[in-house]
């Protein structure tokens, strides 16, 4: 068992070498170069201050400079260092407060025999208590059913904006609806490369200045959801010609009164 | 760098947004293309020996690169060293598209972006707040000003 204020983990000297495959048993690889510039990027951090870290279970607190950006909470000798000591990843993590003879700790607990629990503490109620909540909702999955849930309530919103128009005679420029697709997927005058969701190092949807000697270009944000999915009244009856007219005219109609509200939307600051 | 290692091994074996066996070629000079299980599980993308049960290695996919390279292969790299890129090449151009897809939405940071995409919509149409149900409204991750770097 390693001694005090040390992690427990693997001890393998060919972490280092990232690329060899190592002597058998080697520890899994990571892009730890990446996650490093991850840590000290320019981005806005999620949470960050000094906490005090456990170093393992019969150990000492050593006081850290935590900074936590979406699911990795990485930890700096202090608020000067260039490069983090160590990560703690928390997808699937739990946290809870702790009795423990350092005021103001809590937990950040793995399920799985021998996992890890990291035991911090803060210097006060407050800040405790901010560390609680933002690292019990850091994990992506959190994040993605949120996200879900927005594009569901969005697509219903929409939905119920969206009246059925009343019949008329079909007067539809076929370029219409013949570009419907492209009316959701072509991006807007920015320059960019192709459309779709932005990679990574896209600053987002306010065209700022990227992230240092980045080559991307300031992109907006990601396009808008296509319109809900419609049940068709007679999914396998035939198709009559009037009733395909009459969901042309609808759809088109519908494509028409999203695009102009998307793009009354993006002409505002 | 430290980090928990079992936690991510863990996470490699959690079910995972897409699967497939894909050539895979790491970014050092005179890389050999190999076969990989590779396996994307929130924004880790793990690859696996076809028949070994741990991953010979993850990717973070955050700050990093999609690009196309012939017709169904794509590379990733990552904002700090863009030469240095990992290359995969898929069994077709379809193939190809869905993990490239599926990659960049991958990221932590463009999750984060949608979110608040949504929310704005939602207050303008609605002008009611939909993240005050989760009680995370005021969390300066979520708020449209952190998006400028």
């Amino acid at each position: 068992m390693p001694g005090p204020g040390i992690q427990a983990k693997i001890p393998c000297p060919c972490r280092v070498g990232k690329d060899d495959p190592g002597p058998g048993g080697a520890a899994m690889k990571l892009n730890e170069r990446s996650l490093a510039f991850y840590a000290t990027c320019d981005t806005p951090v999620d949470n960050s201050g000094f906490l005090y870290k456990k170093g393992g279970r019969h150990a000492a607190y050593h006081r850290r400079w935590f900074v936590l950006r979406g699911n990795m909470l990485f930890y700096f000798e202090d608020r000067a260092s260039r490069e983090p000591v160590g990560v703690i990843i928390l997808e699937g993590c739990t946290v809870e407060l702790v009795e423990a003879a350092e005021e103001f700790a809590f937990a950040v607990r793995f399920a799985g025999a021998r996992a890890r629990t990291y035991v911090l503490a803060a210097e006060n109620q407050a800040a405790m208590e901010g560390w609680v909540k933002a690292l019990s909702r850091a994990s992506f999955d959190y994040l993605r059913l949120v996200v879900r849930e927005l594009e569901q309530q969005l697509a219903a919103v929409r939905a119920g904006d969206c009246a059925p128009p009343p019949r008329r005679a079909p007067a539809l420029a076929p370029k219409e609806n013949g570009c419907a697709c492209a009316v959701w997927s072509a991006e807007p005058p920015a320059p960019g490369p192709a459309p779709g969701p932005a990679p990574g190092p896209a600053p987002g949807p306010a065209p700022g200045p990227g992230p240092a000697g980045a080559a991307s270009r300031p992109r907006p944000g990601p396009p808008p959801p296509l319109p809900p999915r419609r049940r068709v009244s007679e999914p396998n009856g035939p198709l009559h010609a009037a009733s395909f007219v009459r969901l042309h005219q609808q759809y088109g109609q519908e494509v028409r009164a999203l695009r102009s509200r998307w793009l009354r939307s993006r002409a505002q600051p | 760098m430290r980090y928990n290692e079992k936690e991510l091994q863990a996470l490699s074996r959690q079910p995972a947004e897409l699967a497939a066996e894909l050539g895979m070629r790491g970014p050092k000079k005179g890389s050999v293309l190999k076969r990989r299980l590779v396996k994307l599980v929130v924004n880790f993308l793990f690859y696996f020996r076809t028949d070994e049960a741990e991953p010979v290695g993850a990717l973070l996919l955050e700050r990093c690169r999609i690009t196309q390279e012939e017709p169904s292969g794509f590379s990733i790299c990552f904002m700090e060293d863009p030469e240095r890129k990992y290359h995969f090449e898929c069994c077709s151009e379809e193939q190809c598209q869905e993990w490239m897809g599926a990659l960049r939405r991958a990221s932590y940071e463009f999750m984060r972006r949608s979110l608040i995409f949504y929310r704005n919509e939602i207050q303008k149409m609605t002008g009611k707040d939909p993240l005050e149900q989760f009680g995370i409204s005021e969390e300066a991750r979520f708020q449209l000003g952190g998006l400028k770097a």
